[in-house]
């Protein structure tokens, strides 16, 4: 099977059958990956030629790349595309740079403070870490009701109140990921400093968050992606057409006409995965390490 | 804060300076948010809501002591995201068991008193025989008013207050009023002019006085004015509504919340109560709603358990061969590899619908020869496909993990098994696999939970249909349930039941609470054997 190759040793002998050999245990995986790569890639290419497709329907598109024009390209800027994009953008940005502050804030704390009710916070935090915000939200659409009453910018339709909500699930779903990073810096700079003079803030926002930046780009960039990708509670709270997310207005783009509106939620696609694509394939390696670090530390 | 540390240091201090910058950001941010506190703590009194009210005092002055003070330096650093913590995830989690022992939904909203205006109000109709009299529309900045003189008095209010007499105000001959003191009188021309004044006047209503029962005064044409009662009456003492057209009584039934007749006939307007576990009861024992419940609860173990299972392999089957130095190219077949798993799911499973349309699709077009498989239309392919597509859009993740894993085997290990004669399979099956799972088993539980949540991929791929027949929530096939939960809610319109909604949300808690408890105890379990 597949291990073969663990009990390969070099073969220093030249004979008839190394070629065969080599067939065997290296030489078939070169079409095997093809294959492999046939099915991680198709639907990606598959949009990628849809998108220059001018047809613009579903039927039709099957000829893969046998037209090419950026006619649904330019017709986007006749959607409300660029606004979808633009509030993403917005809620993602301002949720990925709040976790990555109040992350960092109350990870430093936990790391660097000896206080009562420590062990249980963070314990507490482990556990409230288990249940996503968003099983809960029936109660946070009533929450942002209420507060809708109160003061409008943080009920129901407001990009604030979205990202507001996010918020609330920053503490726990990064502080751990966080914590454990922060133990790895050793607490005798923090006292070189302190006998220097510095406070707990400078200590804090000029020594540790600069030693730290690794974990800060991961969290804020897991965190941007994680509300990127969010439906459920954006669909919820955002209810007019010029303030939803791309997920919600592409959903409503698809779910509705799924044939007419196909080559320009294609080009959509293309244009708001690629920047995506990009930073996660760019930080691949911190995500990883990132995502399983979170998740053992029990 | 920063002012104990530094009185106590000497000169030779390097470049740490004391109260300079920091000092005079953070009195910068402490009176935004002191500004900002106080709005909410306004707005929340003018809005009546006390518990808001409270809330934002309490944080209010937590923030103040705690960043003024000497004291408590973790909870500077705490602070901030135990807010958004407290009340944007615990409240809204214990909130969510609140509601799940209540009625709260669509005609069961608010407290009695809000029923009883609501009814009142909803069944408003013209005093028969009565005239209308004329109307004035009056105006002070943005509130509008009607004001009117039915007996040679002239009496102004809003829709938020009820008519009141007002002083020294003059009426022409026609009885209108002409002249009122406070007010602004607005022009017949303009009002004409003024589409959303308009339809503001049209859909206003002003109380007759305080008490509901005496009606309220409409306008049909901004001109004139009548008076409207309910054909409802509310005897607050006998607890009763009573119609005054048909003569039927409707008693309070205070355990449901509604207004009934001795006959069980219901009113639509009812008040949300405290029903204790009855939406747990329902979901078991209605067999309406019981029985799709219950495909869907076995539905989404399915879904969960044979996603994580399946693209747990198909990762590890790919790192395995590809973990192989002699293979050249890794790295792009690699990154070509992780693809799926870079991609905004969302848009991956919207793409995946659409290709896999049963009429246009480009799966049936490419790979059956053209043929009409319905894959999202019948239950069983249904549910083969979104798997299908979850394995797709998840397997890369498992990849990187078991790469990273195989990396780490222990060399030593292996030499000796190869020592001791053991074959491929053998070291993979005794080996290889018990290490793996040591070191993936808590990433898999947490897979596990998020697949049993995956709302996102069933909703964008089939809305959890095909739908079950016939069924009154419009649940389906491939409906997992929290998508379940989402239909049933009515957060998006319809007919919402927060309250059974709730009470799913918070078996969803326990069954992901459980099996996160039970599987860390087994992942420690498994590490002792190792």
């Amino acid at each position: 099977m597949a291990t073969k190759e663990m009990t390969k040793q070099k073969a220093p002998k030249k004979s008839p059958t190394k070629n065969q050999r080599w067939l065997l245990e290296v030489g078939w995986k070169y079409p095997f990956a093809l294959l492999l790569i046939f099915y991680a890639v198709f639907p990606l290419a598959y949009v990628v030629s849809a998108s220059l497709n001018p047809k613009g329907s579903l039927a039709g598109s099957s000829d893969l790349f046998a037209v090419f024009s950026t006619q649904n390209y330019t017709e986007l800027g006749a959607t409300q595309f660029w606004t979808w994009f633009l509030n993403t953008i917005i809620v993602s940005g301002a949720a990925a740079i709040g976790a990555v502050v109040m992350g960092a804030a109350a990870a430093y704390a936990f790391s660097r403070f000896r206080f009562k009710g420590r062990r249980f916070s963070l314990t507490s935090l482990l556990i409230v870490q288990m249940f996503p915000q968003t099983i809960a939200f029936v109660a946070v659409f009533l929450l942002l009701l209420a507060l809708g009453n109160v003061w409008p910018a943080l009920g129901i339709n407001s990009k604030l109140a979205l990202i507001a909500v996010y918020l609330g699930g920053a503490l726990g779903a990064n502080t751990f990921l966080m914590y454990g990073y922060f133990n790895t810096i050793p607490i005798s700079i923090d006292e070189s400093a302190k006998i220097d003079g510095a406070s707990h803030a400078q200590i804090f926002w000029q020594l540790i968050m600069p030693l730290v930046s690794p974990i800060l780009a991961v969290v804020g960039l897991l965190a941007f992606i994680s509300s990127f990708g969010d439906f459920i509670l954006a669909r919820i709270i955002l209810v007019s057409e010029d303030q939803w997310t791309l997920a919600v207005g592409m959903y409503q783009w698809v779910s509705n006409q799924l044939t007419s509106r196909w080559g320009l939620f294609s080009a959509g696609v293309v244009v708001a995965a690629i920047p995506v694509l990009i930073l996660f394939l760019s930080l691949q390696k911190y995500i990883v390490g990132g995502l399983t670090a979170g998740s053992v530390k029990g | 804060m920063a002012g104990r540390i530094d009185t106590a240091t000497e000169p030779h201090a390097r470049q740490w300076k004391g109260n300079g910058l920091g000092f005079i950001i953070k009195l910068i941010l402490m009176a935004a948010i002191n500004a900002f506190g106080v709005f909410i703590i306004f707005n929340a009194w003018v809005a009546t809501s006390w518990v808001i009210l409270t809330v934002a005092v309490l944080l209010l002055i937590a923030a103040n002591v705690i960043y003024f003070g000497p004291w408590a330096i973790p909870l500077k650093y705490l602070y901030p995201g135990l807010t958004f913590l407290l009340v944007f995830q615990i409240f809204t989690l214990g909130y969510t068991g609140w509601v799940a022992l209540t009625n709260y939904g669509t005609g069961h909203a608010g407290n009695m008193q809000q029923a009883v205006d609501a009814t009142l109000i909803q069944n408003e109709r013209p005093l028969e025989g009565a005239s209308s009299v004329p109307l004035t529309i009056v105006r002070d900045g943005s509130t509008v008013g009607f004001a009117v003189a039915p007996n040679d008095q002239v009496l102004v209010g809003t829709a938020e207050k009820p008519m009141e007499p007002v002083d020294g105000a003059q009426v022409d001959s026609k009885g209108k009023p002409s002249e009122v003191p406070g007010w602004e009188i607005v022009e017949r021309g303009d009002l004409l002019r003024d589409k959303t004044l308009q339809d503001e006047v049209i859909a206003m209503r002003v109380q007759a006085s305080d008490d509901p029962n005496d009606g309220s005064y409409r306008t049909r044409d901004g001109n004139r004015a009548n008076v409207y009662h309910s054909t409802m009456v509310w005897d607050e003492d006998a607890m009763t509504m009573t119609n005054t057209q048909s003569g039927k009584v409707y008693h309070v039934d205070k355990s449901q919340g509604y207004f009934v007749t001795d006959d069980g006939e219901k009113l639509a307007t009812g008040w949300s109560v405290f029903v204790g576990a009855d939406n747990f009861i329902r979901a078991v024992t209605d067999s309406k709603l019981a029985q799709p419940l219950f495909k869907v609860l076995a539905w989404t173990f399915a879904f969960a358990i044979i996603s994580v299972v399946v693209s747990f392999f198909v990762g590890l089957l790919f790192a395995l061969v590809y973990n192989d130095s002699r293979v050249r190219g890794r790295k792009v077949i690699r990154t070509l590899l992780i693809l799926p798993y870079a991609f905004p799911a969302f848009m991956s499973a919207l793409l995946w619908r659409g290709m896999l349309n049963s009429e246009f699709g480009v799966i049936n077009e490419l790979f059956f020869f053209g043929s009409n498989i319905s894959w999202l239309q019948d239950p069983n392919l249904a549910r083969f496909a979104v798997v299908f597509v979850n394995v797709w859009l998840s397997y890369p993740y498992w990849f990187l993990v078991a790469t990273g894993a195989l990396q780490s085997l222990p060399a030593d290990t292996m030499e000796a098994a190869t020592l001791d004669g053991a074959g491929a399979f053998r070291k993979f099956r005794s080996i290889t696999l018990p290490l793996l799972l040591v070191s993936t088993a808590p990433l898999a539980i947490s897979s596990f939970a998020f697949a049993f949540n995956n709302f996102t991929i069933i909703f964008m791929m089939t809305e959890g249909g095909p739908m079950f027949p016939g069924d009154p929530n419009r649940l389906g096939a491939t409906d997992i349930l929290i998508s379940a939960i989402y239909k049933i809610s009515g957060v998006s319109g319809g007919v919402a039941d927060y309250g059974l909604a709730s009470a799913l949300s918070i078996v969803v808690f326990v069954i992901v609470g459980v099996i996160s408890a039970l599987a860390f105890r087994q992942t420690r379990k498994l590490e002792e054997y190792m």
